[in-house]
């Protein structure tokens, strides 16, 4: 038989006997991969809901909006404005228009709820470019007005229903999307000078005389023009033409800068999982060595069982590293293929677009990357320890020898003037400082992500909701909601994953320590003492980790944000996440500890003995 | 506050430990095993009793009983008076902490503890004040003979010096009663010797002592020996002449101590 034949046989015969805690070692590592393969293969499919919807709507190549400075007599049309659509229309390039159509700014009320709306004028017939597609109901007609569908959904308006603009009534005739604007709330027009803000307002159509009513000095018509070019590539270098033309008030925008706003939303997601990747790829590199640590009594015998035999450190090494290799590449493989199974739920279009994703692209590069991590994610866990077992001696090793606790002198000393599980606990802890140091790790990555997490609905209570102010309503952001979704999965997984550590690594303490307990209630401590002080070893490591992650946490935010604004969640909030991540700790590990303090200790001091 | 070693005569006679049918039981039907087996026991304040027996009898399962360090399945068992069979786990906690000082065959020292650090270990689980258990401990090893060995971790001690530190711990919170297990049973004959002084010296103190032991130079040293078989007593035989003659009589040690 062959080397490679029997490591591979050794490896497999030692997973198959370990089932649960391969099949655990399997999962931890596919978290990670899930949720990079995700990251990644969201790259590339972001744009094809906004070309299905162009080709439907026949959107434009290029939008072109005009907005006068207030103040402007009530009704004035400007030869300025009309002038400059013209030009526009008759450019070189163009082969098909439609407009300029008057568009009014006007206060929507519908229920309780108040928003700002670009309402552009539309008159009943086919227009040569840019024909909303009715998803619901029907097009503009006198007293009745269509809604964009994103904008629709944040009021919850339907067809039929009555709303009010500027104090007049109004019937939804219609639902429909366009790819000649952006999605609700980033349309984008030409508004400065006026005191709505375009990221505020939602887009209706109307008939053009309803347009026209709702211009005021305050609040002048605008116009826009949608333009259809000879060749649509040619958008951008026709819009910074003109946009840096000779009007000065005219904004000019290419079907790409429209296709981005959208795209938006998927980037946040994909950023959102790309960090949230990382994260659990160094939870889980702590999950590993947590749970390769436990078996390390184990595996020494078995060291020793196979040097006995005859194999050389060498072999020895490669059968404990082949066999997490062989984890590491099953999980690879189910984190491709559940990344690739649930990336359509995270690229459905917007509501602001019809039309699908289609499918995530799984690129050779993709695959590699995943395999590659998922494999780091295990050598980095298993590398050590499997070079310390090659290198251990025979005989040490059939005895199931592992190295002695670390005595920390200063730890000791302090320790002596604490209550008896502090005592107990601090010193517990001090045994294994590697092991602890993996507790603090853990808990200062679940830590860091709840932080991000409040930072971001921080800044998004301070900024996520759209139209707020005195005379509107706040409403929710679809962009954040999407994301907020996809945060909550992460944060759920790291948490379970950090769980599941905090549970392994209380049983490896109790399991380690079980000689100390039973000889600490052989001098008289109690139970209860030992089960606190099992509990206090996990907690004392974990207080800086907790603390480290609320600085972590916004750091990391803010780093995401690659400079753009963010907001440091309330004291009680951070202060409340402290306490709380705590409290469930020492509640996740009471289970264990108790169970491991529980354990009789005559027989383990006769198992000593 | 009686100190260790000064004399407890007043209490000589009273009875210290005592059991009544004590029964421990490991696993069920078929595979049933009935490590001690309806063990009636009076040991009174000031003796020494040495119990001996082949391995796997029960001697070791019925220290830890009379310790309460394991719970017997039938049976009644009174410690200074007082019945111990039914307490708590927390009672029992106190218990052996307070009354009880175990000495094992391997020590059991805390490997990353220094000696004074380990024998001070259940004066800090009693509450006592970490400076007082510190005297405390240090004048425990200086009365073993380890005051220089006081820092010393268990790695830097010999098997003889590590069981006089276990000994030391054995009596730092003034237990009642002593109760080693095989305390010689990992040491060289110079190291035996030793702890069989240091036991002696207890004895001749009045400390009351229960000892496990294979080795009949030890037996010899107590008052009384009981033989156990198969989990149950089949002798029980009062010695007479003296532990401290009998110490001094034992040629295969004697000779070691020139």
């Amino acid at each position: 038989m062959g080397k490679i034949e029997l490591v591979l046989r050794l490896a497999l015969r030692d997973l198959r006997r370990r089932r649960a805690e391969s099949a655990l070692l399997l999962l931890v590592i596919a978290a990670a991969t899930t949720t990079l393969t995700l990251g990644l293969a969201l790259t590339g499919v972001t744009s094809q809901p906004y070309q299905q919807t162009r080709a439907v709507t026949a959107g434009p190549d290029v939008v072109a909006s005009y907005t006068d400075l207030p103040p402007m007599p009530r009704g004035a049309t400007t030869a300025a404005a009309l002038a400059a659509m013209s030009a526009l229309a008759r450019a070189r390039g163009v082969t098909a228009v439609s407009g300029p159509y008057p568009v009014g700014w006007a206060t929507l009320r519908i229920g309780k709820l108040t928003a700002g709306v670009i309402a552009e004028g539309r008159s009943p017939g086919r227009a040569a470019v840019d024909r909303p597609k009715l998803l619901a109901g029907s097009w503009v007609a006198a007293g009745g007005v269509v809604i964009e569908r994103s904008f629709a959904e944040a009021l919850n308006a339907r067809v039929g229903e009555r709303v009010w603009m500027n104090g007049r009534p109004f019937r939804v005739a219609g639902i429909a999307v366009t790819a000649a604007t952006a999605p609700f709330p980033a349309a984008d027009y030409s508004l400065a000078g006026t005191p709505f803000d375009s990221n505020d307002c939602g887009m209706v159509w109307v008939t053009e005389a309803a347009a026209r009513s709702f211009a005021s000095r305050t609040l002048p018509l605008s116009y826009v023009l949608n333009l259809r070019l000879a060749s649509a590539s040619a958008a951008p270098a026709f819009a910074q033409r003109y946009s840096a033309g000779q009007f000065q008030n005219l904004l000019v925008l290419p079907w790409q800068q429209i296709a981005q706003q959208d795209n938006n939303v998927i980037l946040n997601e994909q950023r959102a999982l790309l960090v949230g990747s990382w994260l659990l790829c160094l939870l889980s590199v702590a999950s590993v060595a947590v749970i390769v640590g436990g078996q390390l009594a184990e595996q020494t015998r078995r060291v020793g069982l196979l040097k006995a035999v005859g194999s050389t450190p060498g072999v020895v090494a490669m059968v404990l590293l082949s066999e997490n290799l062989m984890l590491a590449v099953g999980a690879a493989a189910a984190g491709l293929g559940l990344g690739w199974l649930a990336a359509p739920l995270l690229t459905r279009p917007s509501s602001g677009l019809v039309g699908t994703a289609g499918a995530p692209s799984l690129t050779l590069a993709t695959a590699g990357w995943v395999a590659a991590v998922a494999v780091a994610v295990a050598m980095l866990a298993t590398f050590l320890p499997a070079v310390r077992a090659a290198r251990t001696s025979t005989v040490g090793a059939l005895a199931g020898a592992q190295n002695p606790p670390r005595r920390r002198r200063l730890l000791v000393a302090l320790s002596r003037r604490l209550p008896v599980s502090l005592l107990l606990g601090l010193r517990f802890a001090a045994r294994r400082p590697r092991r602890s140091i993996l507790s603090a790790i853990s808990v200062g990555i679940t830590m860091t992500t709840i932080v991000a997490v409040l930072t971001v609905h921080a800044h998004q209570a301070q900024v996520g909701t759209v139209g707020g102010g005195p005379a509107l309503t706040a409403l929710a952001n679809p962009r954040y909601e999407r994301v907020d979704q996809v945060l909550l999965v992460l944060t759920v997984m790291l948490v379970a994953l950090a769980a599941v550590n905090a549970l392994f690594i209380t049983q490896a303490i109790a399991l380690d320590a079980r000689y100390a307990t039973a000889l600490a209630r052989a001098v008289g401590a109690t139970t209860r003492q030992v089960a606190a002080a099992l509990t206090a070893a996990q907690l004392i490591p974990a207080v800086p980790g907790v603390l480290l992650g609320v600085p972590a946490g916004i750091g990391l935010v803010r780093a995401v944000a690659h400079g753009g604004t963010t907001t440091v969640p309330p004291a009680w909030w951070l202060l409340a996440a402290v306490a709380g991540v705590l409290a469930v700790l020492a509640a996740l590990t009471a289970v264990p500890a108790r169970a491991g303090a529980r354990r009789p200790a005559a027989e383990i001091l006769q198992a000593g003995s | 506050m009686r100190k260790t070693g000064e004399p407890v005569d007043d209490t000589r006679d009273s009875l210290m430990l005592r059991t009544r049918g004590l029964r421990k039981d490991y696993g069920r039907d078929a595979g049933l095993v009935r490590a001690v087996d309806h063990v009636d026991l009076d040991v009174f304040a000031g003796e020494t009793v040495a119990i001996m027996g082949p391995s796997g009898c029960g001697k070791s399962t019925l220290l830890h009983l009379l310790g309460g360090l394991d719970r017997p399945s039938a049976g009644e068992l009174w410690l200074a008076g007082q019945r111990i069979d039914g307490m708590s786990e927390r009672g029992l906690a106190a218990l052996r902490r307070d009354l009880v000082g175990f000495v094992f065959q391997a020590f059991h020292l805390m490997d990353e503890l220094t000696a004074v650090e380990n024998v001070e270990l259940p004066l800090l689980l009693a509450g006592r004040a970490a400076r007082p258990a510190r005297r405390r401990a240090a004048d425990l090893l200086d009365q073993v003979g380890l005051a220089d060995r006081a820092r010393h971790l268990p790695s830097q001690l010999s098997g003889g010096q590590r069981q006089r530190v276990a000994i030391a711990r054995a009596l730092a919170n003034e237990p009642l009663v002593v109760l080693a297990d095989e305390p010689t049973g990992n040491l060289d004959s110079a190291a035996t010797l030793d702890v069989l002084r240091l036991l002696d010296d207890l004895h001749q103190h009045g400390q009351t002592i229960v000892v496990v032991t294979h080795d009949s130079r030890i037996a010899a040293t107590a008052d009384r020996l009981i033989s156990m078989r198969d989990g149950a007593f089949v002798d029980d035989t009062r010695l007479t002449g003296g532990t401290g003659s009998l110490l001094g009589s034992m040629a295969g040690l004697a000779d070691l101590e020139g």
